[in-house]
């Protein structure tokens, strides 16, 4: 049971920013950019894709597609971050980078897990997510050190997100055994590098961190922000309309 | 946004060894960005294993009204072709 949540957190996280990344679908600021970040969604989608495949087997009775349409909003994990409104593109990237940033190392030590499947997913997945931290990490600078208003607006976004990355290195009783049994990661442990690695690119960027003040939390119980719900409202309509719908 | 950007133009080799073939251009404000969206839009079926981006300033072309003087020279010139010498057996690919 543990090992079946511990992998729905996984597939959450990339399903719902997939889900919200591809709103960007026709609406980008420039042709370049509606592909690059229309991309960036369809890869995360064959994350999730790859994730719940390997939870619908642990479950058992459920497909991966029925997991995907079929839970309700308290049954998913995926971290609050992932499912924030795209906003402008100044947030569309700060929400990005950071958890692209996370999502690089967390990939990095799953790929050492003694779970074949789950190692075999993180190598896989780990190369998609250097492109999608290069991407962020360019237009951080790129924006940052910018113009006056694209500073700000970078600013604001940083700001804005900052509350959610307390999340991304929670341990609770769950990942702590997954981690003692070699088959999870040590999220605790993640969060000095990815500080280092973070901190480097706002400076870079001349945006200031944000302190560690009032975090976000709750997504491990299931616990969400009101946006989520829209989101699967959206996301799942056709399947529950139509039961048997097919291509 | 566009008045930051400036046109390259993007090349791709499909296989190690081969020539950079000319596919298309991209707007971009900088050398990274013009080559990340000449990836994200030119390599997402596997078409290539190298990418060039070149600033569409740099590059020179011939002008169509010189076309005569550049080209036409060659037209009579049969003998630069290598096409009197009598060909081995069994080689394919000359």
């Amino acid at each position: 049971m543990s090992l079946l949540k511990y992998i729905l957190r996984i597939a959450d996280s990339s399903l719902i920013l997939a889900q919200r990344t591809s709103g960007w679908c026709s609406k980008g600021p420039t042709l370049e950019e509606d592909i690059a970040l229309s991309n960036i969604a369809l890869d995360l989608f064959g994350q999730a894709n790859g994730f719940l495949e390997y939870a619908s087997k642990i479950d058992g009775t459920k497909t991966a597609d029925q997991l995907a349409f079929n839970r309700n909003e308290r049954e998913f994990f995926n971290l609050q971050i992932t499912e924030q409104k795209n906003g402008n593109f100044a947030d569309t990237i700060v929400r990005q980078f950071l958890f692209s940033t996370y999502n690089f190392l967390f990939y990095t030590a799953l790929a050492n897990s003694t779970d074949e499947t789950l190692s075999a997913l993180a190598n896989k997945s780990l190369k998609e997510v250097k492109y999608h931290l290069q991407h962020s990490k360019s237009w951080m600078l790129r924006l940052g050190d910018g113009t006056e208003e694209s500073r700000n607006k970078m600013q604001i976004a940083l700001q804005y997100f900052w509350q959610f990355t307390g999340e991304l290195f929670e341990m609770d009783e769950i990942d702590m055994k997954m981690s003692k049994s070699g088959i999870g990661v040590e999220n605790s442990l993640l969060k000095l590098h990815w500080d280092t690695m973070v901190n480097e690119v706002i400076e870079k960027a001349t945006l200031k961190r944000p302190k560690d003040e009032y975090m976000q939390t709750g997504s491990k119980k299931g616990l969400h922000t009101e946006y989520l719900g829209h989101l699967l409202s959206e996301m799942q309509y056709l399947p529950r309309a139509y039961p048997n719908a097919k291509w | 946004m566009s008045e930051n950007t400036v046109v390259w133009e993007v090349f791709i080799q499909s296989k190690n060894g081969l020539a950079h073939k000319h596919v298309g251009n991209v707007h971009a404000s900088d050398k990274e960005m013009a080559l990340q969206s000449a990836r994200d839009l030119y390599t997402r079926r596997n078409e290539g294993s190298c990418i060039w981006v070149v600033k569409a300033e740099y590059i020179v072309s011939s002008e169509s009204e010189d076309g005569e003087a550049f080209f036409d020279p060659s037209n009579d010139k049969m003998y630069r072709h290598p096409t009197f010498y009598t060909m081995p057996k069994g080689s394919k690919y000359i």
